[in-house]
């Protein structure tokens, strides 16, 4: 296959980018699109020239790191990941365009990389139970509904690679949010801090920048783990009845 | 230097329970004025850094990743083994101890892995309280599935994504004690040096990815969490990033390396498909459940799947079934992996390249329904489809096996640590619970085991010897470490030679395959030793390094990781050399019975090979530590 790039080049945080054209003649099908990347990469070492800069690890689409915007969507065609993503979804002679995620709250490192770190701030704002290693009860002790254990996993399974920030028009966190507050608040061992949680976790989620929920879905259309916008439905009654009902925490408060 | 494990005298269920009587604690209120650094925040280190928070100690936490609930832990996909017994179906401590010995071959510890086995029912407490969604029955109690190697089901599981969920609990332990202000967490910064000041290990050098400044921090003790090395392979289902970096220079500070020839490599894996392939991916092992595999008797060139069917049954070869009458296509790990890659070797491999074995479900589709297969493997199908292009439910999968974990690793003793005084390893970092071989679903158990049930207990018995002062990074020690460290950098960065840093892995990767792969011999071996060194030498003088010091700058770190697995690929042969044995996933050709199964020898080879770094270039020193067996009699591995 011979494709056409249009790859976001930035040399820093503080730099202007532009887009860079480059040509790639001997693309395998079956190479993955980070694949893809990894033969560009080495061709402008071979030539002297910098590589791109792109965020990948597990490559078997759990770790959440790769991301890319793919012809205007996040991960591209497919709703997986993009190191899920092969060249046979693209065709012989196509142009790809890659940027990197753009949101006010994701500021781009280099090239195509960019700093998610606002997603760990929400987390450790009250992304946990407050339990100490040790001293728990017998795992068996309290009993789970399967169902409730399920729609818990459901949430669960966010891989924090930021997708769904990326495909929304207001760079909303709503759904990479509600995905671990209603895990949380589903299972019994989440319920005695479910109110300061969520209460906890929104605070700096708008004091990170990231916009509101206007009920597009595109986040949901786009995640490469089918998170269900339920989980925003769930997360507004949570911080509505946390709001009506328990006391106020200072925006960004995290810990005990 | 004598090797002491320090395991307890006494009879081994009271071993660890004497052991953590006897350790010396410190009291409450001290803990805040040690300082203790955790390199890698996987399963083992992201539940040491929370432990040890919620403790009182004051944890500096880093990773190369983003974040650190990336670590690669996130992508065991199977389960996590506990003695719980809660199927009622005789599972106990001793039988899941039993069964990790045996599995690995008879090359580990007694009283390491009677303790793992011992606070296996603990991890599963504390991640419910965590709040892990594991699999559960409709009545609301906790499911268990059974897994190679074990007659009971005593296998937890959160769908195909137990490591996800358990890597993510420790994550929000670590998080929370990141706002309690008890972690200080370091993302996007990877360890370059271990600092030892006066004998002891007193802190590390890092480089922070993004700016490419390198720092130095100090601490009273140092953890490695670091993960294992399979990425020596180039080709394995590590993630890019996994390395042996901070293993390795710490190695090179006088931590010995144990067992390092000791890799398992996963029978059901899909195959490459070519050059440009850069990660490997696994499909469970339960597929060998119901899939049969086979090639054609007589080798067809570039056999595709979809013309499998034209293959008479008659002219098939299921090759696990015609060798294991009993066991079939259920043979353990390494059985399978080496019998694939000598149907291979002969020419009767399938596919574009001739590197891949069918996996058939033509038989369980028509005995089953493909209703019933759907809901077995439905997610796995799918997955290959994905990747492959090809439909499971049509055409047999292709599959190979592949590199998947590195049993070997740091020598540490049963306090975990190395030889290095306040130098900790955890996980699969360590080379101490799992012999030569490791059983499914208990990376994640060891991982969790030494950071959340280990390592609190026994580092306070090192701490409480210690002086509170902390050591500046204003020492001379600390400013070598750096300078050495920038030194490298700038070595790196200026050979401007003309082979890109990935070719030279790749080389590697394909030497340590072919000659310390899944069988090997004392010819290849000695081969392959002179290849490494050769490319070695290549890399230092013809290595291009795009880009700065000063920036982020992936070439850079690719460039720092391969130097270091072209040394340990070295060690590793080395020891592949002198254990001329079969164990586990170590298959010495000259080691076989008749009919060419593997023969361990036990009067020779009981032993753990620790290596000790001796200079650049000069050969490693080898210490033996013996292993006493006083509570299970050693047998040979039969599955006929």
């Amino acid at each position: 296959m011979k494709i056409t790039l249009k790859i976001w080049r930035q040399k820093g945080k503080d730099q202007k980018g532009a887009f860079k054209t480059y040509q790639l003649d001997h693309v395998s099908p079956d190479m993955s699109f980070l694949e893809m990347l990894d033969v560009l990469n080495n061709d402008l070492v071979r030539k002297g020239e910098e590589p791109v800069a792109f965020d990948h690890d597990c490559r078997e689409g759990i770790c959440g790191m790769c991301s890319l915007y793919i012809n205007g969507r996040p991960h591209g065609p497919l709703q997986t990941t993009t190191c899920q993503l092969h060249m046979r979804s693209f065709t012989d002679g196509q142009t790809i365009t890659i940027e990197p995620w753009r949101a006010k709250a994701f500021p781009v490192i280099k090239d195509l990389v960019v700093d998610r770190s606002a997603f760990d701030r929400i987390q450790i704002a009250g992304g946990y139970i407050s339990v100490n290693t040790g001293g728990v009860p017998d795992a068996n002790e309290i009993p789970v509904p399967k169902k409730i254990a399920d729609e818990a996993m459901d949430a669960a399974q966010c891989i924090g690679c930021g997708a769904c920030v990326a495909a929304c028009k207001n760079a909303s966190a709503m759904l990479f949010v509600s995905a671990k507050v209603s895990q949380l608040a589903l299972l019994p061992q989440g319920k005695p801090e479910r109110k300061e949680r969520v209460e906890k976790m929104v605070a700096t989620m708008d004091a990170e920048g990231f916009g509101a929920c206007t009920n597009t879905r595109a986040c949901e259309a786009e995640c490469p783990k089918g998170i269900k916008i339920t989980n925003i439905a769930r997360m507004n009654r949570e911080y509505f009845s946390a709001m009506l009902t328990s006391y106020e925490v200072a925006a960004g408060a995290g810990g005990d | 230097m004598k090797l002491d494990s320090k395991i307890p005298e006494g009879p081994l269920a009271e071993k660890w329970s004497k052991h953590k009587f006897n350790l010396k604690l410190v009291n409450p209120a001290n803990k805040r004025k040690y300082d203790v650094i955790v390199v890698g925040t996987g399963l083992a280190g992201a539940s040491a850094a929370a432990s040890l928070g919620e403790l009182g100690y004051n944890v500096k936490a880093f990773c190369f990743q983003d974040s650190p609930r990336r670590a690669h832990s996130i992508a065991a996909q199977g389960g996590i083994n506990a003695a719980k017994n809660y199927q009622n179906d005789g599972d106990s401590i001793y039988r899941l101890f039993y069964d990790t010995i045996k599995g690995g071959d008879y090359r580990a510890r007694e009283g390491n892995v009677y303790r793992l086995a011992e606070v296996s029912v603990k991890i599963i407490d504390q991640c419910v309280a965590q709040g892990v969604p594991f699999a559960r029955e409709y009545g609301g109690l906790l499911a268990n599935r059974s897994f190679g190697g074990a007659q009971v089901s005593r296998t937890f599981y959160a769908r195909g994504q137990t490591g996800q969920q358990l890597l993510l609990g420790a994550y929000s332990a670590l998080n929370r004690q990141i706002a309690n202000g008890k972690v200080k967490m370091y993302s996007r910064t990877e360890m370059l040096d271990v600092v030892i000041v006066d004998g002891k290990a007193r802190g590390i050098v890092t480089r922070d990815l993004v700016t490419g400044k390198i720092e130095a921090h100090s601490a009273h003790a140092v953890l490695l969490c670091t993960g294992g090395y399979g990425n020596v392979f180039y080709l394995s289902t590590n993630a890019k990033g996994s390395n042996v970096t901070a293993a390795w220079r710490a190695h090179k500070k006088g931590a010995f390396f144990g067992n390092p020839c000791f890799t398992q490599i996963h029978p059901t894996c899909i195959p490459v498909t070519g050059d440009h392939q850069s990660k490997l991916t696994l499909m469970s092992e339960s597929l060998r459940n119901d899939g049969r595999v086979w090639v054609p008797k007589v080798a067809v060139k570039g056999l595709k799947a979809s013309d499998a069917t034209k293959i008479a049954e008659a002219d098939r070869d299921y090759f696990l079934e015609r060798r294991y009458p009993s066991f079939g296509n259920l043979v353990p790990r390494d059985v399978a992996s080496r019998n694939a890659k000598y149907v291979c070797d002969e020419g009767r491999g399938v596919g574009q390249t001739g590197l891949a074995v069918f996996l058939d479900f033509a038989d369980a589709i028509r005995r089953d329904g493909k209703k019933t297969i759907e809901a077995k493997y439905g997610n796995l199908f799918d997955m290959y489809k994905q990747i492959t292009g090809d439909d499971p439910y049509t055409v047999p999968m292709m599959i190979y096996p592949a590199v998947h974990y590195t049993m070997g690793g740091l020598w540490v003793d049963y306090n975990l640590m190395t030889t290095v005084p306040g130098l900790y390893a955890l996980g699969e970092a360590n080379f101490s619970d799992h012999g030569a071989n490791r059983l499914g679903a208990s990376a994640l158990m060891q991982g969790l085991a030494d950071g959340y049930f280990v390592i609190p207990y026994t580092i306070g018995d090192y701490l409480a010897n210690l002086p509170y002062e902390k050591v500046s990074t204003d020492r001379p020690e600390f400013k070598e470490a750096i300078q050495s460290a920038n030194a490298q950098i700038e070595k790196l960065i200026n050979i401007k030679g003309k082979k890109p840093v990935d070719q030279f892995h790749r080389e590697l990767g394909l030497t340590m395959w072919e000659y310390c792969g899944m069988s090997r011999n004392e010819e290849g071996l000695k081969k392959a030793k002179k290849k490494i060194q050769d490319l070695r030498a290549e890399f230092w003088a013809n290595v291009n390094v795009t880009g700065g010091a000063g920036e982020l700058n992936p070439e850079l770190e690719k460039a720092g990781r391969v130097a270091d697995f072209l040394e340990l690929g070295e060690l590793m042969v080395d020891d592949a050399l002198n254990r001329a044995e079969s164990c586990g996933g170590h298959f010495r050709e000259e080691s076989a019975t008749p009919d060419g199964e593997a023969m361990r020898k036990d009067d020779e080879y009981a032993y753990v090979a620790a290596w000790e770094y001796t200079g650049d270039n000069q050969p490693e020193v080898l210490h033996k530590e013996e292993l006493r067996f006083e509570n299970v009699k050693l047998t040979q591995r039969s599955y006929k």
